[in-house]
């Protein structure tokens, strides 16, 4: 048996693998078959991730994290997590594959899910014309026109990008004000080829095979409008990945896992959880790498404790 | 092993003209999903090498037949059989769910 399975290959997963690693705990990472090094692999330059003056490719940079888990180490499975028993001293966890792993601690870091638009033809559309990442389809529109649904840091990056292809790249916002930090929203309001559209939400995507064309209503006004597009780019932020732990964890009421003041301590002994799936508010890589940290120490101190013989109490949250 | 590439020039007599079915992955070098989802195939291609065949097809250096199949997503993968495309996956999955997808080619 393991001392230590961590779940998620992230800045959260691989941090704490990091430390965990270097405490000697010998950590295995699930790391999922295809999703593996969680959402910055499917971002450009990442320019607030400190130590990296001139930015860095958020490919390159979980490639260092995942190296750096190695160095000491971690032993990663490109696997996917199909199910979890959490809630004894011993904890197992199902792979794809049918093996499972059994370690007397785990630490949960999954990310975050993006979030969808919930209209009917979205998934109907999605990969022929709608899209939830500009890196990996922008290139298929050159010269197109083009939309982004969104207001954050991931919808302006996003638009910012997609002008490498598009001839117009255009933002709608169900606001009048982005959430976007002040360098995005400079960089975006000075590209030429980068229009704003204000207070108005996507009602419709319309296409038979392909993208052609979404239906706006004004969120002021409620006046109706279409607009027509060759595709579009749905950036309106991410939900935690939390069902593999439904029923077994207690959760706070922003849907994120519920954790003991600023611990990584969830309602179960031995069960620590990093990352977006505690964070409701800030998701940064350099927070989630931070939170890594707290959940390998939280993890490393447990450990200890057990072998010590001191009795395990479940956490008491006050949520 | 990996699998093998197919190009413009090579479309008609590897795809078109297969006899068995056979499945294009639409890729790029740049596109993290697709470099995820490339060792996944090439298991599938081993394990089922006498049903299916699966091949590779790069969009930035094959862009006519990109545009020809109105790829705007990868990885995209398509199975041809008797020239015609009969199943379209798209996004990079655990390898159970694309033998799910593709089970009716597999069995």
């Amino acid at each position: 048996m393991r001392q230590l399975i961590i779940i998620g290959s992230g800045p959260a997963g691989y941090t704490a693998a990091i430390y965990a690693a270097r405490a000697n705990l010998a950590p295995l990472l699930i790391a999922s078959s295809v999703d593996f090094g969680g959402e910055l692999m499917k971002t450009t330059e990442v320019e607030n991730f400190p130590g990296f003056p001139e930015g860095i490719m958020g490919p390159d940079l979980m490639t260092r994290m995942q190296q750096q888990a190695e160095r000491f180490g971690t032993e990663i499975v490109y696997d996917d997590v199909v199910k979890l028993e959490l809630a004894g001293d011993v904890k197992r966890v199902h792979l794809g594959d049918g093996t499972v792993e059994e370690a007397l601690a785990v630490i949960y870091a999954t990310g975050s899910a993006y979030r969808k638009l919930g209209l009917e033809d979205e998934t109907r559309l999605s990969g022929y014309g709608v899209s939830w990442c500009a890196t990996c389809d922008g290139a298929f529109f050159k010269q197109k026109r083009i939309a982004v649904v969104g207001g954050g840091d991931s919808a302006l990056e996003e638009a910012t990008f997609l002008t490498r292809f598009a001839d117009e790249v255009i933002l709608v916002h169900r606001r009048d004000s982005l959430r976007a930090s002040a360098a995005m929203q400079e960089r975006a309001f000075a590209d030429p080829k980068i229009t704003f559209l204000w207070n108005k939400e996507v009602a419709h995507i319309y296409g038979d095979s392909t993208v052609t064309g979404v239906g706006l209503v004004d969120t002021v006004d409620g006046t109706e409008s279409t607009l027509d597009l060759a595709g579009l780019f749905i950036a309106i932020g991410a939900d935690p990945r939390t069902h593999l732990v439904h029923g077994q964890l207690d959760f706070a009421p922003e849907g994120t896992i519920a954790v003991q003041g600023r611990s990584s301590r969830t309602s179960l002994p031995g069960v620590f959880a990093a990352g977006d799936v505690v964070d409701p508010t800030y998701k940064q890589a350099a927070t989630a790498a931070g939170s890594g940290v707290v959940a390998a120490l939280d993890a490393e101190h447990y450990l200890a404790d057990l072998a010590a013989g001191a009795p395990q109490h479940a956490a008491e949250l006050a949520v | 092993m990996s699998t093998r590439s197919v190009t413009d020039a090579t479309f008609q007599s590897e795809v078109l003209e297969s006899e068995k079915p056979i499945m294009v992955d639409f890729w790029a070098e740049w596109c993290g999903p697709c470099r995820a989802v490339s060792p996944i195939l090439d298991r599938i291609a081993e394990e089922n090498s006498e049903k299916l065949d699966i091949v590779k097809l790069n969009v930035d250096e094959n862009p006519e037949l990109a545009m020809k199949y109105g790829i705007t997503s990868i990885p995209a993968m398509y199975v041809f059989k008797g020239g015609e495309v009969v199943k379209r996956v798209i996004g990079a999955k655990p390898k159970p769910m694309l033998e799910a997808d593709l089970a009716e080619f597999l069995a």
